[in-house]
């Protein structure tokens, strides 16, 4: 069916080497564009609310009651949930090295090990937001509010369903070994993985960095 | 009963809509139709049938071919609004239809004028088309394009039920908060919601899809200069929408939150900002009308050349100004709403900004004018309806820059001005390429023409009943008639022109039944095309299959391309004696899929849960969508494998059609 | 396609890029919360820094050349432009309201 256009030799990776490998990589990088797009909406949202609600210029100032996010927002526990995550890429991108090598238990033990941290970096933010909550900010306070656990709502959830993903692949590579189809799934699942790291410097400097700096 | 059947039965009485008799009218039909579809198959035991070609299909001619057929029903509903809205107005003071009901039916037309008819119907023919066009033998992803089929269905499907079942929403297709957020309460902005977010998911999949196979499946020798012009308007409107979709993903999203879980994006309390919503909106919505006018733009490039007998004149400076337009596409969005209290930077910003876009159109205009100049033309219904869309968009074009202007757009703004502009932009430019592109390619998709005497009469009858409808309405709009205004006053001394208006909207009413009665008649009676080449005229690759209805595998063997309107060229070296070499070989070919169908039913039944704030059905369906989406992670190394078409079956198909002829 | 064979013995573009990004966050970090400078300067600063770390990441770990590269990076590219349209231009346009 997909009769493609690109090159294959001997040296190419594995999850390049079907036609479908290529179309779905190349789809995915398409897709990841989308992303971006979406994400910057939301930043757009936040960026706004934020220069309105918290900054308070143009006649706006600290609406609706509920903390200023400089009051709750620690560089100490942001600091480490960057590190978790950050490393959780650098891990995933060991893995993929591992991959091409064809050392598939040393590729799974990078999985794992990316999975972890991503789990640590959830755990965290979870326990941040529950503290947030006790303190009076919730999703529902005000419109600064709204948009903090929005986006970085979103990115979390983006981060549930890679680890969800990222079993379900290594589910499939366990039953059915390292072929140019599970290759091709745990390079996609890797690009997912490293986006997700890569919109969360955005959050971590403009969230974070400027929440604790503005107000 | 037991109190969960008591619940429900209330649940349902309550959003039943029985009291006007126009809807309940409506209501009884709908219940009659879905009987008897549900009667005939049935009676003609074709359940199989439905599910194994058309549920499941993967096949991007099917796909496209439910696109339009969607698209044809919408057009119908769409239509009835208008008639209704011009019913309304006609004269001052009317009492036909209430305010609120004016107001949900000026909010689903355009709603589905724009979402649910003329997306789908471009993405049908570009379904139809745009592989064949570059010599592939189905999309990138058929999965995903069946996906994309059914999550437009079920969202059109919900948001279609709104006006039965719990009312629709009624806060203008542009869905303004604060009216549409603390102004509307009740499930009808719920659907709004809802409804275009499922149904979007769809686009952003469809863009994605035709970008890949567009760079990555062309036929040998097809360059990307080679390609043509509608590939090149699909490739780019993919572009657009894979930028632009995910805004209104967003977008929607932040008001879902704010009517059904309590945040404060855009409430007027606790420092939501309202008008953050029109900024996000129109972001999207401007280069969503570039989505829907750039395949149209496609469209009659590939009419205009094949009927003028001519090579597109212009062909490099139509792929820049396409992408030209495409990049400015972006930055234009703040012109809907110039009124909204913009500094003068910004105003003027986006003011220039729209004034640029008008040139790389005008310079599209002037390369359909020159491929026209001194070219063989042939007055076919086809080209009846480019020549009519050159001057008739280029008004709705002027009006626009006359919009653009800041300054001036304070006395334009929501007045019919406004009306007139955009739907001389959007009528003349993507019904009628809609309308040019059903019949160009309606042999493609079912093997014979429609007549042509009554594709003259509609495309006549619509035509000029357009611009008897909405040439008053500038200067009604001139004359200070606001839009969305149910009624008015006989001391405005705008009757007459409204009268007229609706004189020619029966117009357009009455040319849209003969082209629905033109295709019953053709089905019937017309003479079916034995050739590929069914106008005799196709320059491009989906004119060259063996029989009119290409194959499901569409070529036997890929084409060779050697320039530019690969098919003449090819056509041309066939009457110089050169025979191409062929040789069959085995053809992979995609599996039907049944998950697509039932996950867009869970979608359905999530976003139906989610209007009515049933949690519990919400969660179910969410939790569909997601199982849904675990089976094809684990199962698609066997739903990609595919089968094979022998060699045997490929002879038999190709020379078929020889044996029909020679009987 | 172009294979990075020298991959194969050790993974030195995505140790750079780690050791790359430890560092840029570092800074930001550092300018952010241990200068004196005004609040505009820092967010023009740490944003630069972001967005080169976000650059590094795309090359060093996602493999952006490979495959389609030429495709994919120009993706990326009209991509950041987009972003820098939807977020600086809302938050432009919005805070120029009267």
């Amino acid at each position: 069916m997909a009769q493609v256009s690109g090159s294959v030799g001997p040296n190419t990776p594995l999850e390049y080497q079907s036609s479908i490998g290529r179309l779905n990589i190349f789809g995915f990088w398409i897709f990841l564009g989308a992303e971006v797009a979406l994400f910057a909406t939301i930043f757009a949202t936040y960026f706004t609310i934020y220069s309105y609600n918290v900054l308070g210029g143009h006649g706006h100032h600290h609406v609706g009651g509920g903390p200023l996010p400089s009051e709750l927002f620690e560089i100490e526990g942001t600091l480490i949930m960057t590190l978790l995550l950050l490393t959780s890429s650098f891990t995933c991108g060991l893995a993929i090295h591992e991959m091409r090598k064809h050392e598939v238990k040393r590729m799974n033990m990078w999985l794992i090990i990316t999975l972890l941290l991503g789990l640590a970096f959830l755990v965290m933010e979870i326990y941040e937001f529950i503290h947030y909550a006790h303190e009076g900010a919730t999703i529902g306070t005000n419109a600064y509010w709204s948009s903090f656990y929005l986006l970085t709502g979103t990115h979390g959830l983006h981060v549930t369903l890679g680890i969800g993903w990222m079993i379900l692949i290594l589910l499939q590579v366990w039953k059915r070994g390292l072929t140019p189809d599970t290759a091709k799934k745990v390079f996609i699942s890797s690009l997912y993985w490293h986006f997700l790291d890569f919109i969360w410097i955005f959050v971590f400097t403009g969230v974070y960095l400027v929440g604790l700096v503005g107000s | 009963m037991r109190k969960g059947e008591v619940k429900m039965f209330s649940f349902i009485k309550e959003n039943l809509i029985l009291d006007d008799p126009l809807i309940l009218t409506a209501n009884i039909m709908i219940f009659l139709t879905v009987i008897g579809i549900i009667a005939v198959l049935t009676y003609y035991k074709k359940w199989k049938w439905l599910w194994t070609e058309w549920l499941t299909t993967v096949d991007h001619k099917r796909i496209g071919i439910m696109y339009i057929i969607a698209a044809i029903l919408m057009l119908f509903r769409g239509g009835v609004d208008a008639l209704l809205m011009r019913a309304q107005l006609t004269v001052p003071n009317n009492d036909f239809l209430s305010s609120q009901h004016y107001n949900e039916i000026f909010t689903t037309h355009g709603v589905i004028m724009i979402i649910f008819m003329a997306m789908p119907f471009l993405f049908g023919l570009m379904n139809i088309v745009v592989p064949l066009q570059i010599g592939a033998r189905d999309v990138a992803f058929p999965y995903l394009n069946a996906l994309s089929y059914w999550s437009f269905f079920f969202g059109a499907l919900l948001f279609n039920i709104s006006f039965v079942f719990g009312g629709s929403p009624d806060a203008g297709w542009t869905n303004y908060a604060p009216l549409a957020i603390e102004g509307s309460p009740g499930p009808g902005v719920n659907y709004y919601l809802l409804g275009l977010q499922i149904s979007g998911i769809g686009t952003l999949l469809t863009g994605i899809n035709f970008i890949v196979t567009i760079i990555k499946m062309r036929a040998p020798g097809m360059t990307l200069m080679r390609m043509p012009m509608f590939t090149w308007t699909t490739l780019i409107a993919s572009f657009i929408i894979v930028f632009a979709f995910p805004v209104l993903t967003v977008t929607l999203a932040l008001m879902t939150f704010d009517r059904l879980f309590g945040t404060h994006f855009f409430t007027l309390a606790d420092g939501g900002m309202p008008m953050l919503w029109s900024n996000l909106f129109w972001i999207w919505g401007h280069p969503e009308v570039y989505i829907v006018i750039l395949p149209a733009f496609g469209i009659f490039s590939e009419i205009i050349s094949s009927f003028a007998k001519k090579t597109l004149f212009g062909y490099k400076s139509m792929v820049i100004s396409i992408v030209a337009i495409s990049f400015l596409s972006f930055i234009v969005w703040v012109h809907h709403f110039f009124t909204m209290g913009g500094s003068a930077a910004v105003n003027n910003f986006f003011s220039i900004t729209t004034m640029a876009i008008s040139i790389p159109t005008g310079i599209k205009i002037f390369n359909w004018l020159f491929t026209l100049y001194k070219g063989r033309i042939e007055l076919k219904t086809p080209m009846l309806w480019s020549l009519g869309f050159i001057p008739t968009f280029v008004i709705g074009g002027v009006t626009g820059v006359m919009l653009g202007m800041a300054a001036a757009d304070f006395q334009f703004h929501n007045t019919y001005f406004l009306v007139a502009h955009f739907h001389y932009a959007l009528i003349a430019g993507t019904v009628f390429a809609c309308f040019a592109g059903l019949v160009f390619w309606y042999p493609k998709m079912f093997g014979h023409r429609l007549d042509e005497r009554l594709g003259k009469w509609t495309f006549w009858l619509f035509t000029i009943g357009f611009n008897v409808c909405f040439l008053p309405q500038f200067l009604l709009g001139f004359d200070g008639m606001p839009r969305r205004i149910y009624t008015y006053g006989p001391e405005n001394d705008w009757t007459f022109l409204n009268v007229v208006s609706t004189i020619g909207a029966v117009g357009m009413g009455v040319g849209f039944l003969v082209l629905v009665y033109n295709i019953i008649y053709s089905f019937r009676y017309a003479e079916r095309d034995m050739t590929g080449d069914s106008w005799g005229v196709g320059r491009t690759l989906e004119w060259a299959t063996t029989t009119a209805i290409p194959p499901h595998y569409n070529f036997a063997v890929i084409p060779e391309v050697k320039g530019l309107d690969a098919y003449w060229i090819m056509k041309e070296e066939q009457k110089a004696g050169q025979k191409p070499f062929v040789e069959y070989k085995p053809i992979h070919m995609p599996s039907n899929v049944g998950t697509p169908f039932v996950m867009s039913v869970f979608f359905f039944v999530a976003g139906f849960g989610l209007v009515f704030k049933l949690w519990w059905m919400a969660i179910l369906g969410g939790i569909g969508v997601l199982l849904c989406m675990i089976y094809r992670s684990l199962r698609s190394h066997k739903e990609d494998e595919g089968y094979y078409v022998t060699v045997d079956e490929i002879i038999k198909t190709e020379h078929n059609h020889k044996q029909y002829k020679e009987a | 396609m172009k294979k990075q064979n020298e991959q194969h013995k050790f993974p030195w573009s995505h140790i750079i890029g780690f050791v790359f990004s430890i560092v840029l966050t570092f800074l930001a970090v550092g300018v952010a919360l241990y200068t004196d400078l005004s609040l505009q300067t820092i967010v023009i600063i740490i944003f630069a820094f972001a967005f080169l770390q976000a650059a590094v990441q795309l090359f060093m770990f996602m493999h952006i050349k490979e495959g389609d590269g030429g495709w994919q990076i120009a993706k990326m590219a009209s991509a950041a432009f987009i972003a820098i349209v939807i977020a600086y231009g809302s938050y432009w346009v919005m805070t120029n309201m009267h």
